[in-house]
């Protein structure tokens, strides 16, 4: 996905010469394109991501586009007041994108993982959150990303990611995209773990339980109608997102179903735990010690539809 | 440069009125960079009071943004809000918080917790740079400011990227929160270690309008080099009691002498 991103990134610099790149020393192999072709648009301020923040912000208070970009928590958590008082306060055109949101760096450890960005960027005011789950949502969001004014926070994944639409979509900031139809359960996720979700929901299939399959991509501003109707209309919501469970997705749409008055017939959030993942090995199997990947999901659905 | 004076002893004034009736501290803070902000605004600064957005203007930002009412009085002064604001500096509804705000016309980006200013100036720098304006971006930095280490990274970065229309001025109280700087990090040598971090560097007395002045029309120092101005003050400078204290950055000057500071600061 990161290579879809930066192809696309790529593109729409040629046409609009306010995009800018300001680095911290991360993006080997894949920001060489933008460099040589931008090089009066591209900085790396060294690994400085407090630098890379406020910089890119003064960049983008003169009416450029700034975009920050980095793995996993490096530029949100580590440069945060930055995000909070220069970017969003200033509602500065910053767009932090992060490579490999949740756990897609797998065994390089805790440190870089990002399972509580979610939740800390969508309680800053003025962001928008969006989390891409293939690449056809990549090249959607990289596209609404440059047309949207204001700040912006794009959870990018990593690199071999399986599509889970079948082809361009339809794609607006704050409204979800549906992957399938179906009535006797929702399942609301955000980013590559689709592929996991569209897995479970295929073996839920063959036991006769059709599952909706809703993409909540735009976390913030969350998409209420979608939830909605998915309350009203389905036999219950599981959300599934590669993120601590405080805060995320599951949270954002709990809110939703909470401050409406919802009632749906079932609500399950899977997500991590509240723990730091200290566990090693790779993405998939990470996701599997948690009941994240698609039997786990799928059992999960089932525990949930049975209650 | 008998305005500047002018402009610095009202700046003390407006400072010790404000932080009285607020009750509100870093007052010290005010009246150290009294006669920098003086400079700036009546010589230095390329700004238009009428026409605080100008796209060509000069960019200022206060990274020690607690001595916001400093600036807001500058900005009365010259024109670029009603002095009836600075009177309701910290009251509810007010137009005027405590820390400097972008909300407030003139003001460029809003600061308070340390560390933010010098980033962003060299980002607005290096937005100038591609612009191919001839605008500068000055900034004016305090020793709790020189602390962070993302003023570091930007001192460093500034320099990597010869920005000759950048500015960075010190405040150089040598008091910060919890005591003097050389007891907590000490900065020096300070001229060296700009230096050796690849700036041009002048010393000045930055009580001396004369000095601020030649050193300020001077900009860039040395082509391709940012510029650092290392203006030596004293904290809390014209309130006697107070001055070169720790507690200047949390007491304000009480009713029961505020007549008596006030006619000194205006040298009655």
């Amino acid at each position: 996905m990161r290579a879809v991103f930066n192809k696309t990134l790529l593109e729409i610099a040629k046409k609009d010469p306010r995009i800018h790149m300001v680095l911290a020393d991360i993006g080997f192999g894949e920001i060489e394109p933008f460099r040589d072709t931008f090089p009066d648009r591209y900085y790396n301020v060294g690994v400085a991501e407090q630098n890379m923040t406020g910089v890119a912000c003064g960049i983008a208070m003169e009416g450029n586009i700034a975009i920050t970009y980095s793995i996993a928590n490096f530029p949100t958590l580590r440069c945060l007041e930055q995000i909070r008082n220069d970017v969003c306060y200033h509602n500065a055109n910053v767009k932090i994108v992060i490579i490999g949101g949740g756990v897609s760096y797998g065994a390089l450890g805790m440190s870089h993982h990002s399972t509580e960005d979610i939740a800390i960027m969508r309680a800053l005011p003025n962001i928008v959150v969006e989390v891409p789950c293939d690449n056809y949502e990549a090249i959607a969001a990289t596209h609404a990303m440059i047309e949207h004014d204001g700040p912006f926070y794009y959870r990018c994944g990593y690199k071999g990611e399986k599509d889970i639409h079948s082809g361009p979509i339809d794609f607006k900031i704050g409204k979800a995209n549906t992957v399938r139809e179906g009535n006797d359960v929702t399942l609301m996720f955000c980013g590559p773990i689709g592929a996991e979700v569209v897995k479970a929901a295929d073996a839920l299939a063959a036991e006769g339980i059709k599952c909706r399959i809703v993409s909540m991509h735009t976390i913030k501003p969350i998409d209420k109608e979608a939830i909605i109707d998915a309350a009203k209309n389905t036999g219950g919501i599981v959300t599934i997102e590669e993120h601590n469970i405080i805060g995320g997705l599951g949270a954002a749409v709990a809110e939703v179903i909470a401050d409406e008055g919802l009632t749906p017939k079932c609500f399950k959030r899977l997500a991590f735990p509240d723990v730091n993942v200290a566990k090693i090995g790779g993405q998939a199997w990470i996701r599997d010690q948690y009941g994240l990947q698609a039997g786990g999901i799928a059992d999960s659905v089932r525990a949930a539809l049975k209650k | 440069m008998e305005k500047c004076k002018q402009i610095a002893t009202q700046i003390r004034v407006d400072s010790v009125k404000m932080t009285n009736a607020a009750h509100s501290g870093h007052v010290g803070s005010m009246l150290s960079m009294a006669e920098i902000i003086a400079v700036l605004y009546e010589k230095i600064l390329r700004v238009d009071p009428k026409n605080p957005d100008m796209p060509e203007r000069d960019r200022f930002i206060l990274s020690k943004g607690h001595a916001a009412a400093g600036v807001y009085s500058a900005l009365a002064q010259k024109g670029f809000i009603p002095e009836e604001w600075l009177s309701r500096y910290y009251c509810d509804d007010g137009k005027l918080m405590g820390h400097i705000s972008h909300k407030v016309p003139g003001v460029e980006f809003s600061t308070g917790s340390l560390g933010h200013g010098l980033p962003v100036a060299v980002g607005m720098a290096i937005a100038a740079r591609y612009a191919k304006s001839d605008r500068r971006v000055f900034c004016l930095t305090s020793d709790g400011d020189m602390n962070e280490g993302s003023t570091w990274e930007a001192i460093m970065f500034a320099a990597q990227e010869h920005l000759d229309n950048l500015v960075l001025i010190l405040d150089y109280n040598k008091i910060q929160a919890l005591g003097f700087s050389k007891d907590i990090e000490d900065l020096t040598p300070l001229a060296e270690r700009m230096q050796n971090f690849g700036w041009a560097v002048r010393e000045v007395n930055g009580h001396s309008v004369e000095e601020l002045y030649d050193a300020l029309s001077a900009v860039p120092f040395e082509k391709g080099k940012p510029s650092f101005v290392i203006a030596h003050t004293v904290k809390c400078k014209g309130i006697d009691y107070l001055e070169n204290t720790v507690e200047s950055h949390y007491r304000f000057v009480p009713d029961e002498k505020l007549d008596e500071v006030i006619s000194k600061l205006k040298g009655e």
